[in-house]
C-alpha cells in the first residue's frame, strides 16, 4: 500500500468544478468572437485581446499586492474580458476598451474580495463606466461585412490615449455596402420606427455590439452548455419569458407604437446579456424560485428601459439591478425546510 | 452680495443647529447620567483589557466590578503581572489572593518526526474537522497538527514547530484556556508551572501495539509509578496518571527508567524540557516519511 | 411514473460489478476483533476473560444498558484478549479479540423460538438479546425501534430495500436470495406491529430482486406487502426521503417517523430478524459487497462479525494496484456517508454493508474555489435546507447561528458536497458546526 487518504464522504463528486465550467465557458464564448471577427474584422480582434488582456493582467496585479494565491486558474477573469469585448462597439478605442477591462476586474470583483464575493457581474460594471465615461465612443456604431476589414482598423480604433476618438461618419459612407445610418436596429426601431427583418437578426448582419449581432449563434452557444450542464436554463429563459411577455403585453395594446416582441427578443444585447451574463452564478440568486423571479425581472426591465429609457438598450442596466435586488430575492425567497411548515422570509418565520 | 447674504445665513443656520443639538447632548448628559462607582473605572484601568474570560468573567469590566464588590480576589486574573495585581489589591485594600501561575500544557509529544502517519488527510485544514474524518495519524489520541490552538491563541503564545506541534510559550501563555477549548483530543489543560513532572501522552493503547504507531507513547510500563515515592503516580487505563496532590513528593526520579520519554520533568520557565536517563534516544531531526 | 422524492442526486451506480454475484460464505480465518460499540448508544459489558473457550453464537457481552445490544461469538475459538482496538469510527473502542480454532464449525446449534407466543416485551427482549440492530448502516438497536409505545401506533411499516449508495449490492442480494427471510419478517413484525399498510421499497434498477419478492408477496396474500418500484435517486434510502416518496408525507422537523405512524427498516434487518426466530441464530454475520475499481474480484459475501478488511480484501484478490496515486481511499461503508479508513485491521461491524477501495478512477484529485453561489446545493438538498449559507456560517465560525439555519435537521447525506462545483467540504463543514453546537450544550 502506498497511500491513502482520509477524508470525509462524500467521496465521490457529480458536478464539474469551478474551473471545468469557466473554461467551457470560455469555449462557448469563442464562435461568437470568431463570427464578430468574420463581421468587423481586425478591429475586432484587436478589442477582445485587449480587454482580456487587461482583465487578466488587473487580475494578476490584485492577486499579486492582495497576496492571496493565483486565481487566474479559475478562467473567470478571461470570461470577463472576452465578455466585455463582445459588448463594446467593435470600433471603440482600445485605450477606453483597456480602461473598461481594468474597472471590470478591479471595482466590479477584486473590490469585492474576488470570484464569488461580487455583487455585480464584472463585465457589465467595466461596461457601465465606459458608458458613463465616453457616452459618444460607445454609441458609435460602424457598419458590419466592410470590404477592408481584415486589412485596416476601423479609424476609431486606434485612438491615441487620452485623444478624442476620430470620428467615423464620413468612413461609414465610404465603406458601407449600401447607406448606413450609423444606427442599431434598436435605436432605429426607437428613434425612426424603423423595423429591421427578424432574419437579419438572427443571423445578425447588422450593426451592433461586436458580439451580440448573431441571435441564433448564441443561442446555440448557450444551449451547448445547458446540455453540458454548466449553465442553469431557467435564468436565459426566464430572462427571455420575461421579456416576452412584457413586450407582447405592449404590443397588444398599441401595435403601431411598439414594435412585435420577436424582434425585441432578437435584437440589441438581450440574447448575449440573458444566456451569459444575467446567468453568472454568483450574481443571480441561489433559491429555485428566486432564479425564476431574478430571470423575470430582468426582462420585464429591459423592455421598461428600451421602451421608454432614454438609452435604446436596457439590458445592462436591467442585470445590474437584478445583481442588486438579488440578494433581496434570496431573502425572500428562502426555501422551506422539510418537515418545517413555516418558511423563513427576511429572516423572520411565516406560515 | 446676495452671495454672501447666502454664506452667511447658511453659516448662521449650521451654527445654531449644532449649538441647540449640542446643548440637547448636554442636557440629557447630565439628566440620564448613571450612578457608578468610580473605582470600577480605575480597578479596570489596571486590569488587562484582554477580555480573555479566564477568570471566568465575561471581560475586563465585569471582573473589575466582581473586584470592586469583594466577590473575587485580584490573584483570579491570571493574565495580568505580579506587580499590576498587587497594586489592584493596595487599591481595593484587599489580599492579592492564590497568584499561582498556570500555564497550558499538551499532552503529547507526538510529532511527525517520531509519531507515524498512516494515511493522508485531505479535507478542511482543522483539527476539528480532522477529527470528525478520523485524521491521518496512527495514534488515536495524538495532537493532529492542524493549529486550532495556534489560531485560538489571542496571546501569540502557541507556536507550531517543525513536526507540526504546539510549542507553549509559557512566558506568554496566560492560561485563558482557549486552547483547552480549541482542541478536539483534549490534549491541553492548565497547570501551575509548579507542576514540573509531566506526562506528555494521553494514548490509553499497551505495549508493543502503540509504540509501533508512536515513538514516543506511554506503553504503560508502569516503570514510573514503581520509581516514584508511593501514591505519586498510578497507571489507569493504561496511561501514567500524576496525582499532583502530592506534587511536592515529584522528582526527577520517576523518569529516569521511563523507556519512551513519556514521561518528562519540565525546566521552571518551560525553556528545556529534560527526559530520563533510560528514554530512547530521538535523533531524528526531520519528519518521518509516511508509512506504508 | 416512478415514486420519489423531491431533489437529491444521481451518482454513478457501478453497482453491475457485483450486482449478478451471489452471496458466497468464506472459510473461517484467524482472528476476529468483535469491539462493543458497533450500535447506537452505550457499549455492551463483555461476559468472557482472556483465554476462555467460545462457542459459535454463544454471548460473549450483554447490553450495558436500555439503549445496547448482547454481541455472539461469531466463530468456536478462545478469547485471545479483552482490550482496545480500533473501531471504523476512527476511535479505540473495548473489544473482544477472538482467535478462531481451525476446526470452528459452520453449522449452528440452535433451536427455533415459538415467535407466536411472545408478548410485546419478550419479542423486544429476545431482540435485544439476539444482537440485533439495523443493517442499513446506522446500526440503531432494533429492540427499541420496534418498541411501539402504548401512545404511539405503527400505521405503516415500510421496509427499506432501496440502497441508494453507490456500488452497494447487499441489499440486493439479500432481496433476491433470501425472499421468504424477507416475508417470515414482514410476518413477525406484523404480528406485533400490526400496521395497517406494508410497503417494500425498492429502487427501479433492482428488477430481478422486485420480481422475486413480487413473487413471494404472492404467495402470501394475507400479508397484504405492497412492493414499490421508486426512481434511482440518491439518498432515495433515507428514513425521511423514503416516506415521502411512498406515502407523499414529510416527518415534521424534531420528530421521529413513529410519530406519524411511520416505521422503516432495512430489508436485511427484516430477514435477519427471521432468521434468528426461525433458527435461532443470533446476529453473528452479515452480507458485505466488497467492491471499487481497485478490487481485483469484487463480490458480495456473507462474513461473521468482525473480520478484518485484510481478510475480506484478500478474499477477493487483493487490490488490483498497489500504487494508489493520490486520492486512493479505502472505505468502509458507501461512497457518499461512508468512513475512509487508514487501517486495513479496521473489523466488519453490523453496520457496515461494504468494503470498497476506491483509485484515481472515482474520486480524482479536487481543487477547492470560492462559493460561487450557483444553487446547486440548493436542488440537491433533500431537506430543503441551504447548505450555501450554512458553509459561508460555518467558514466564520458562527456555529450557533448555524442552528436558526435548520442545521439539525441535515442528515449530512453529502448530496450538496457531491454537486458543490467548488469543492468545498460542505458535509464536513457541518458535521463540525453539529460537534461543536453539542459540546457547547454540554459545557
Amino acid at each position: 500500500m502506498e497511500t491513502v487518504e482520509v477524508r470525509t464522504s462524500p467521496h465521490v463528486h457529480g458536478a464539474p468544478s469551478v474551473a471545468t465550467i469557466m473554461r467551457n465557458v470560455v469555449y462557448a464564448l469563442l464562435p461568437i468572437c470568431i463570427f464578430a471577427t468574420y463581421q468587423f474584422g481586425l478591429s475586432a480582434v484587436a478589442l477582445i485581446i485587449v480587454t482580456t488582456l487587461a482583465c487578466i493582467f488587473t487580475e494578476s496585479f490584485f492577486n499579486r499586492i492582495s497576496g492571496t494565491s493565483d486565481s487566474l486558474g479559475d478562467f473567470s477573469a478571461v470570461i470577463t474580458g472576452v465578455l466585455l469585448a463582445l459588448t463594446l462597439p467593435p470600433g471603440f478605442p482600445l485605450w477606453m476598451a483597456a480602461v473598461a477591462g481594468f474597472i471590470a476586474i478591479a471595482l466590479g470583483k477584486k473590490l469585492f474580495g474576488g470570484l464569488g464575493f461580487n455583487v455585480f457581474n464584472p463585465a457589465l460594471v467595466g461596461r457601465a463606466f465606459v458608458q458613463a465615461a465616453f457616452p459618444v465612443a460607445i454609441t458609435t456604431w460602424t457598419p458590419s461585412l466592410t470590404a477592408a476589414r481584415f486589412t485596416e482598423f476601423i479609424p476609431s480604433t486606434l485612438t491615441f490615449p487620452f485623444a478624442v476618438p476620430a470620428a467615423v461618419d464620413q468612413w461609414n459612407a465610404q465603406v458601407a455596402v449600401d447607406a448606413f445610418s450609423g444606427a442599431t436596429p434598436l435605436a432605429l426601431s426607437k428613434f425612426e420606427n424603423i423595423p429591421t427583418d427578424t432574419f437579419l437578426l438572427l443571423f445578425g448582419t447588422t450593426a451592433g455590439s461586436a458580439g451580440e449581432t448573431s441571435a441564433l449563434l448564441i443561442l446555440l452557444c448557450g444551449l451547448y452548455l445547458i446540455f453540458r450542464n454548466m449553465l442553469d436554463w431557467r435564468i436565459p429563459a426566464a430572462v427571455l419569458l420575461g421579456a416576452f411577455l412584457t413586450e407582447e403585453a405592449f404590443h397588444l395594446f398599441d401595435s403601431a407604437r411598439f414594435p412585435d416582441p420577436w424582434f425585441m427578443l432578437f435584437s440589441g444585447g438581450l440574447m448575449l446579456g440573458a444566456m451569459f451574463m444575467a446567468s453568472d452564478m454568483v450574481g443571480s440568486p441561489v433559491t429555485p424560485v428566486g432564479v425564476w423571479i431574478f430571470g423575470l425581472l430582468i426582462g420585464f426591465l429591459t423592455i421598461i428601459i428600451r421602451l421608454f429609457g432614454g438609452l435604446n438598450e436596457g439590458i445592462m442596466y436591467a442585470i445590474l439591478l437584478g445583481n442588486a435586488a438579488s440578494p433581496l430575492i434570496d431573502a425572500a425567497t428562502q426555501p422551506r425546510v422539510y418537515g418545517v411548515t413555516e418558511a423563513k422570509i427576511f429572516g423572520k418565520k411565516v406560515d | 452680495m446676495t452671495a454672501l447674504a447666502g454664506i452667511a445665513t447658511a453659516g448662521l443656520f449650521m451654527g445654531g443647529l449644532g449649538f441647540s443639538l449640542a446643548a440637547l447632548l448636554a442636557y440629557a448628559n447630565r439628566k440620564l447620567y448613571v450612578e457608578e462607582d468610580p473605582r470600577i473605572d480605575a480597578v479596570e484601568e489596571m486590569l488587562p483589557h484582554s477580555n480573555c474570560g479566564a477568570c471566568g468573567e465575561p471581560g475586563c469590566r465585569s471582573f473589575a466590578e466582581v473586584l470592586v464588590n469583594k466577590e473575587a480576589e485580584p490573584g483570579k486574573c491570571t493574565v495580568n503581572t505580579v506587580e499590576m495585581t498587587q497594586s489592584v489589591a493596595d487599591y481595593l485594600g484587599v489580599d492579592v489572593g492564590d497568584h499561582d501561575k498556570q500555564v497550558a500544557r499538551l499532552a503529547c509529544a507526538g510529532g511527525s518526526h517520531v509519531a507515524y502517519f498512516r494515511a493522508k488527510y485531505e479535507g478542511l485544514k482543522s483539527c476539528r474537522a480532522a477529527a470528525v474524518a478520523g485524521g491521518g495519524k496512527g495514534c488515536t489520541w495524538g495532537c493532529l497538527g492542524l493549529a486550532d490552538c495556534e489560531t485560538s491563541c489571542d496571546f501569540d503564545a502557541i507556536q507550531m514547530n517543525k513536526f507540526g506541534l504546539p510549542v507553549v510559550n509559557e512566558n506568554l501563555c496566560v492560561a485563558c484556556s482557549d486552547c483547552v477549548d480549541s482542541c478536539p483530543k483534549d490534549l491541553f489543560s492548565l497547570q501551575p508551572v509548579s507542576h514540573q513532572l509531566w506526562v506528555a501522552c494521553k494514548s490509553l493503547g499497551f505495549g508493543d501495539e502503540v509504540e509501533a504507531d508512536c515513538e514516543v507513547v506511554c506503553t504503560a510500563c508502569e516503570r514510573c509509578a514503581v520509581d516514584a515515592p508511593e501514591g505519586l503516580i498510578k497507571i489507569r487505563n493504561n496511561l501514567a496518571i500524576i496525582d499532583y496532590e502530592k506534587n511536592e513528593l515529584a522528582s526527577k526520579v520517576a523518569i529516569e527508567r521511563c523507556p519512551t520519554g513519556a514521561i518528562v520533568w519540565l525546566k521552571k520557565g518551560g525553556d528545556s524540557i529534560i527526559k530520563g536517563t533510560g528514554a530512547k534516544k530521538v535523533i531524528r531531526m526531520e519528519p518521518l516519511p509516511r508509512v506504508a | 411514473m416512478l415514486l420519489t422524492f423531491t431533489n437529491g442526486v444521481h451518482p454513478q451506480e457501478f453497482k453491475s460489478w457485483t450486482n449478478n454475484s451471489p452471496v458466497e460464505r468464506l472459510p473461517f480465518f484467524a482472528d476476529y476483533v468483535i469491539p462493543l460499540s458497533q450500535h447506537i448508544g452505550a457499549p455492551s459489558k463483555s461476559l468472557v476473560r482472556k483465554g476462555q473457550y467460545v462457542a459459535r453464537g454463544e454471548k460473549i457481552a450483554e447490553p450495558g444498558a436500555y439503549v445496547s445490544v448482547a454481541y455472539h461469538s461469531p466463530v468456536d475459538g478462545v478469547v485471545s484478549a479483552v482490550e482496545l482496538a480500533e473501531h471504523p469510527g476512527g476511535k479505540m473502542v473495548p473489544s473482544i479479540k477472538i482467535k478462531a480454532d481451525p476446526f470452528s464449525s459452520q453449522r449452528l446449534e440452535k433451536k427455533p423460538i415459538d415467535w407466536k407466543s411472545l408478548t410485546k416485551k419478550e419479542f423486544a427482549d429476545h431482540l435485544q438479546n439476539s444482537g440485533m440492530v439495523g443493517l442499513g448502516g446506522a446500526a440503531f438497536p432494533s429492540h427499541v425501534k420496534f418498541a411501539v409505545p402504548d401512545d404511539k401506533k405503527c400505521d405503516y411499516l415500510i421496509i427499506n430495500g432501496c440502497e441508494c449508495e453507490p456500488f452497494l449490492t447487499a441489499d440486493h442480494r439479500v432481496m433476491a436470495e433470501y425472499p421468504l427471510e424477507v416475508m417470515r419478517g414482514i410476518e413477525m413484525l406484523q404480528y406485533f406491529l400490526t400496521p395497517k399498510k406494508t410497503f417494500i421499497g425498492i429502487e427501479a434498477n433492482k428488477k430481478d430482486a422486485i420480481n422475486i419478492l413480487q413473487l413471494e408477496a404472492n404467495k402470501h396474500p394475507e400479508l397484504a406487502v405492497e412492493i414499490v418500484s421508486l426512481e434511482v435517486k440518491y439518498p432515495q434510502g433515507a428514513e425521511k426521503m423514503l416516506i415521502s416518496a411512498i406515502l407523499t408525507n414529510e416527518v415534521p422537523s424534531g420528530t421521529i417517523p413513529l410519530d406519524g405512524g411511520y416505521l422503516v427498516s432495512n430489508v436485511g434487518t427484516v430477514a435477519a430478524i427471521a432468521e434468528y426466530f426461525d433458527s435461532g441464530k443470533p446476529l453473528i454475520e452479515r452480507v458485505v459487497t466488497v467492491s471499487g475499481s481497485n478490487i481485483k474480484r469484487p463480490a458480495n459475501l456473507l462474513v461473521p462479525i468482525g473480520t478484518s478488511m485484510q481478510e475480506l480484501l484478500n478474499a477477493c484478490g487483493g487490490f488490483k494496484s498497489s500504487d494508489f496515486g493520490d486520492s486512493a481511499r479505502i472505505l468502509l461503508g458507501g461512497p457518499m456517508m461512508g468512513m475512509a479508513q487508514k487501517s486495513l485491521d479496521v473489523p466488519v461491524v453490523k453496520g457496515t454493508s461494504g468494503v470498497l477501495a476506491l483509485g484515481v478512477l472515482e474520486v480524482p484529485g479536487r481543487n477547492t474555489f470560492q462559493c460561487i453561489r450557483c444553487g446547486r446545493c440548493l436542488e440537491a438538498c433533500p431537506m430543503f435546507l441551504n447548505p450555501s449559507t450554512l458553509g459561508l456560517l460555518a467558514k466564520k465560525g458562527l456555529y450557533e447561528e448555524m442552528l436558526e439555519e435548520n442545521l439539525m435537521d441535515c442528515m449530512e447525506c453529502a448530496s450538496c458536497s457531491y454537486v458543490c462545483p467548488s469543492g468545498i467540504p460542505l458535509v464536513q463543514s457541518f458535521r463540525v458546526a453539529k460537534a461543536v453546537n453539542r459540546e457547547r450544550k454540554v459545557a
